[in-house]
């Protein structure tokens, strides 16, 4: 079973999820998958991308974003590492709920279970936090 | 070029902004954040947003529609949308934001419904 696996560094700014995303773009395209799975997945990376950059690293320069992404026959894996504090996913509310719809924040995890098979969060012993989505083919 | 550009016009006392490229975390949500509130500083509440244009949006972008819309509510004045693409259209579905905004696939209907 071959795997493919690239490997990027970026700095904590904005622009980063611009950069991942055009990484990401490019690494979905040679993995081949249809035009409405490419989407989701580089909505899904864009927020985790921006949670990870202004969230988990609070755009501290002195940080940085690791991303992993594999593409196997069965499907594209993208893991995105923080160093920040540690993110609780349960602590975030549901933006559908009525109370909520009208925020001006908080859509970019649920974009990110919406657009892609598995989403998990891990909180690694070196710190920070990793975000594990799974896209299957 | 500008991640998002804006063109203004007037149809009577409606300003329509004519908007292409991406609304996005950075400098594409901070655009249509400017637009609105200089809008509103010129008392120009009403207001359409051509979306034809607009062919990506994150939550940033959903999250700076949602504040463009409570910031022109509380003026009293209105906005809505004009010209959602498929995928936009999508997004504001699943987020339960579609029910929220009114919006027009015809820009004369459009702008008939703010009188």
């Amino acid at each position: 079973m071959t795997v493919e696996t690239t490997e990027l560094t970026l700095p904590s700014r904005i622009d980063t999820v611009a950069t991942a995303a055009a990484a990401v773009a490019e690494f979905v395209t040679r993995s081949g998958v249809s035009e409405d799975a490419a989407f989701g997945i580089d909505m899904a990376v864009r927020e985790a991308v921006t949670n990870a950059v202004v969230h988990g690293n609070s755009q501290d320069e002195a940080k940085v974003v690791d991303i992993v992404l594999k593409s196997s026959p069965d499907a594209l894996e993208i893991s995105i590492h923080d160093q920040g504090p540690g993110f609780n996913p349960s602590e975030v509310p549901d933006p559908t709920a009525e109370e909520n719809i009208l925020k001006t924040s908080g859509r970019g995890i649920f974009f990110m279970r919406s657009f892609m098979d598995e989403v998990d969060w891990f909180l690694p012993p070196e710190g920070g936090t990793t975000v594990r989505m799974l896209k299957r083919r | 070029m500008a991640e998002l550009n804006i063109a203004e016009r007037q149809d009577g006392d409606v300003t329509v902004l004519d908007m292409s490229g991406k609304i996005t975390i950075g400098e594409g949500s901070v655009a249509l954040r400017t637009a609105i509130r200089r809008l509103l500083e010129e008392g120009k509440k009403r207001i359409l947003l051509n979306l034809a244009g607009v062919g990506y949006i994150d939550s940033s972008g959903i999250g700076e529609l949602v504040s463009s819309f409570t910031a022109i509510n509380k003026e009293n004045g209105q906005l809505k949308l004009l010209n959602l693409t498929q995928k936009l259209q999508d997004l504001l579905t699943i987020t339960k934001l579609l029910t929220v905004f009114d919006v027009y696939e015809s820009e004369a209907e459009a702008l008939n419904s703010f009188k």
